[in-house]
């Protein structure tokens, strides 16, 4: 794997080749030279966009109307073959910061996942056609017998199809593993593990192969970083590059020890965010959690500032009051706890979760606990249990108004703001940890403490403003531009 | 059937016994080698043991049948659990570079587990089981052995009785053991219709058109609601269960159920009652169909499995054999074909196993009564075993 920035020049004729389709495969990497300046520019460019795929799929049911237009106001009007060319770079240098840990590669992989299908689906179905031929993708074509007698079973799984349309067009039948997301939301017709694929969602085994090829370029980028971050003009802009998304990740614990464990009772109901003030008072009712209320909880209690010795004390003293005692539960549930810790196993120290991880996975069934409120209850049990918490009713609705709308984490500021009684949160909600930070901050200080720290954050991003020396660098705006990407508000 | 009281104090003493003369070792080390086409397939497997006291240890490896007899017959585990096949001997480990070590292979598995359906059941709770409530492993293990088999096309599949509370599903297939993470995680998502946990009330939603799926599944669960749902387990007999069945009913419907269930008492009445007063109100609405019997149905029969078990490449599962520490009941292979007729109680466990083992040779006859009995419960394992590895 190649480079950019020690390449021969790009031989003229060829440049028409090169970018002759809208959409590419990234199979090959970009050959030219470019400037630092504009690696930089790209690769920023690049993630603003990822960033933008990422928080409209969480607001927005993704391929909607809405999102497409949403996405297509976001996408900039410059020269067609500029365009092509700066995703094929931008999208190459991104590698190089994405590849390095598996939580990078899984969200990389994701958004560049989003951003191919809504550009294919947005492709005529001439071109869709040019691009199969294009990349060597050959699928194997249902015979019309086969069609006919699988008619019905075909309408009833596809979405958009009639029989006229399944007389007409291809029926495409792929190994059932080529077809993912199709068979994981039960979209598609399964027989004998194949699944039966309508011509006009032939997108979902493109982006397959998508996945598949991009996930191993990763693992191969990985290997070769090695040979860049010697490059020091490359080495501080990429590892920026990479913590830019996911801002602070409460991974580096402050505070260690400032809580005491008598205080947990009442700062849930004053300090926690919804999920966390949940799962603490079904530990306490239950004395018992499992392992995703575990996790999400525990990991949380790590961020806000508990020591590995408090969280073993805080588990075991409420499990003993259930139905496992202090023995059975040095031997199994202590392990648990410590290897939240990064002290067991291959020792990663786990991050507390973000409310994008609450939301998007590992869904609570039957007896858990864990997940978003906003997202995972029942508008009804939410609405009970609010008016439980205290919040009044026109508060209430408005939080309600906000979850219908799918907009989980604007629904829990507007609880931080209700119960915090302020008008405005002042900050951007992105995980549970940072809730309780800003709960905390102005729970001591009062108001005015809180609009001074506005101020000097706002100051802090606006690198033109009084506290900067008027030659910012480039450099420096650069860094600054990545620190605001962490911050959407 | 003589059953022997199981005390768990009793399995120091037992497990060794069942180690030496029991375990089918050379059917388990058959099944597990697969066939010997990969290359040390056997060997590069994970187990973990719990040993007594409590102790956990992972990465146990063995390089061969003999030295998974000794080792097993000398640690005595309490709990045997079959985890994946790694890219190196996992006893070795610690030895390779880091980052190289990976979970390369397993079966697919699934683990159903009846406390999760503990708010559609009021026979038992947590880890009771009785044979009204059996009848729920039943319908699941109808449902996902034919989708597994004809949706996604899977030959071998082997269905264990977990020894208390459930049952696991482990599929063999070559294809199944190569799949990713990925892929397990969407077949187990394909398989499920129950989603939300304590806070949703609504678990199922059916909407136009209905996926064959779901379809094949509703027909089995059609068989075995009436007997199982309305008359054995009465979800329309008491106020309480009546009302979790009405708070799954649009407000219509519920108000006219109310009002007749105040005469209507019998339960098969009152269910028919309100699939008529569903079918009504489904014709007269044009657009979309509305299920809501169907739903109810599902909510309160399909199976519930845990998708994080069936996720992972490295999940660690329950040993077909085993013992369940806490029942003393051995991990049975279940014979699809007498689904019908299996019964959890009737499971041998360890002592009951070991005494007829130990019974003194009183006379010929009832020596080979016992002989029968152990070949007879051996046989039926083996034979699981042995229709797992014809192709292998």
């Amino acid at each position: 794997m190649q480079f950019p920035g020690r390449r021969k020049k790009l031989i003229g004729s060829s440049q028409n080749d090169l970018y002759d389709h809208c959409l590419q495969f990234y199979g090959q990497p970009p050959l030219e030279n470019i400037s630092l300046t504009e690696f930089e520019t790209f690769a920023v460019e690049r993630l603003k966009l990822l960033k933008t795929v990422e928080n409209l799929g969480v607001s927005c049911v993704k391929n909607s109307e809405q999102y497409t237009k949403k996405l297509d106001a976001e996408i900039s009007r410059i020269s067609e073959y500029e365009k092509r060319r700066k995703d094929h770079i931008s999208h190459f240098i991104l590698r190089l910061a994405y590849c390095q840990t598996e939580d990078l590669r899984r969200w990389f992989i994701q958004q560049e996942m989003d951003l191919f299908r809504y550009r294919f689906n947005d492709l005529h179905s001439k071109h869709k056609t040019d691009f199969l031929h294009k990349n060597n993708l050959k699928y194997e074509t249902v015979s019309a017998e086969e069609k006919k007698s699988l008619q019905d079973k075909l309408i009833a799984s596809s979405y958009g199809l009639s029989g006229t349309k399944v007389e007409e067009h291809d029926v495409y039948k792929v190994p059932f593993q080529d077809a993912l997301d199709l068979v994981r939301t039960r979209k598609v017709y399964l027989l004998a593990g194949n699944a039966y694929i309508p011509h006009h969602e032939i997108v979902t085994i493109v982006l397959n192969d998508f996945r598949t090829r991009l996930s191993k370029a990763l693992a191969m980028t990985a290997r070769s970083l090695p040979a860049v971050q010697s490059d020091e003009r490359l080495q501080p802009l990429l590892s920026h590059l990479s913590h830019a998304y996911v801002g602070q990740d409460y991974s580096i614990q402050k505070n260690i020890g400032k809580i005491s464990l008598e205080q947990i009772d009442a700062l849930s109901g004053k300090s926690f965010p919804l999920c966390m003030r949940h799962l603490h008072k079904a530990l306490r009712e239950n004395h018992h959690l499992r392992h995703g209320g575990r996790m999400q909880y525990g990991l949380f209690l790590k961020g806000i500032g508990l020591s590995l010795e408090q969280a073993l004390q805080f588990w075991r003293s409420e499990f003993v009051k259930g139905k496992v005692d202090a023995d059975k539960f040095d031997k199994a549930y202590a392990y648990s706890v410590r290897h939240m810790f990064g002290k067991e196993g291959k020792r990663t120290d786990y991050t507390p979760y973000s409310c994008m991880k609450v939301i998007l996975s590992n869904p609570p069934s039957q007896g858990d606990y864990h997940g978003c409120p906003f997202r995972h209850s029942d508008p009804e049990l939410l609405k009970q249990k609010l008016q439980n918490y205290k919040v009044s009713p026109s508060g209430t609705n408005q939080i309600l108004e906000l979850v219908k709308g799918m907009h989980y984490q604007l629904a829990c500021q507007k609880y931080f703001e209700l119960t915090h009684n302020v008008e405005d949160a002042g900050f951007s909600l992105n995980h549970p940890n940072q809730y309780f930070t800003e709960s905390q901050k102005l729970l001591s200080g009062g108001r005015d403490i809180k609009k001074e720290v506005d101020m000097s954050q706002r100051s802090q991003e606006n690198p033109a403003s009084v506290t900067r020396p008027s030659q910012a660098n480039s450099k420096q705006i650069f860094l600054d531009e990545i620190q605001e990407l962490s911050d959407p508000s | 059937m003589p059953t022997s009281d199981y005390d768990p104090a009793c399995l120091p003493d037992l497990l060794p016994l069942y180690y030496r003369r029991l375990f089918p070792f050379s059917q388990y080390y058959r099944w597990l080698s697969y066939g010997g086409v990969s290359k040390n397939y056997f060997q590069n497997r994970e187990f973990s043991f719990t040993l007594k006291d409590d102790i956990y240890v992972r990465y146990q490896s063995f390089t061969t049948q003999n030295e998974l007899e000794k080792e097993m017959q000398k640690m005595v585990p309490y709990k045997i659990d079959i985890g994946a096949v790694y890219s190196h001997r996992p006893s070795q480990h610690n030895a390779v570079k880091s980052g190289t070590f990976q979970a390369l292979e397993k079966e697919l598995v699934f683990d159903i587990d009846m406390t999760d359906y503990d708010d559609v059941r009021r026979c038992c709770s947590a880890a009771d089981i009785c044979s009204k409530c059996w009848t729920l492993m039943t319908i699941a293990i109808r449902i996902l052995d034919r989708a597994l088999r004809e949706d996604f096309g899977f030959h071998h599949l082997l269905w264990v009785y977990s020894g208390r509370r459930g049952v696991h599903c482990w599929v063999c297939d070559d294809a199944a053991r190569k799949l990713s993470v990925a892929a397990r995680s969407a077949v187990a998502e394909y398989l499920s219709l129950i989603k939300g946990g304590e806070e949703t009330v609504r678990k199922v939603v059916l909407s136009d058109p209905i996926h064959p799926f779901i379809n094949h599944s509703l027909s089995v669960v059609e068989r075995y609601f009436c007997q199982y749902a309305i008359v054995e387990q009465d979800i329309l007999g008491s106020k309480e269960s009546v009302d979790k069945v009405l708070a799954l009913l649009p407000e219509d419907i519920k108000k006219d159920l109310t009002v007749y269930y105040q005469e209507e008492k019998n339960p098969m009445k009152r269910w028919d009652r309100l699939c008529t007063l569903v079918e009504h109100k489904k014709s007269s609405i044009k657009k979309g169909g509305q299920y809501f019997d169907k739903e109810i149905m599902l909510q309160y029969c399909y199976p519930r499995l845990d998708v994080n078990v069936s996720k992972g490449v490295n999940h660690l599962l329950k040993s077909p054999f085993s013992i369940h520490p806490k029942t003393g009941r051995i991990s049975v292979p279940i014979d699809l074909k007498e689904l019908n007729t299996f019964d959890p109680f009737e499971v041998p466990t360890i002592s009951l196993i070991c005494e007829e083992l130990e019974r003194p040779r009183a006379d010929e006859a009832e020596d080979d009564d016992v002989k029968d009995k152990e070949n007879e419960q051996e046989a039926g394992e083996r034979r699981r075993i042995r229709d797992l590895q014809k192709d292998f």
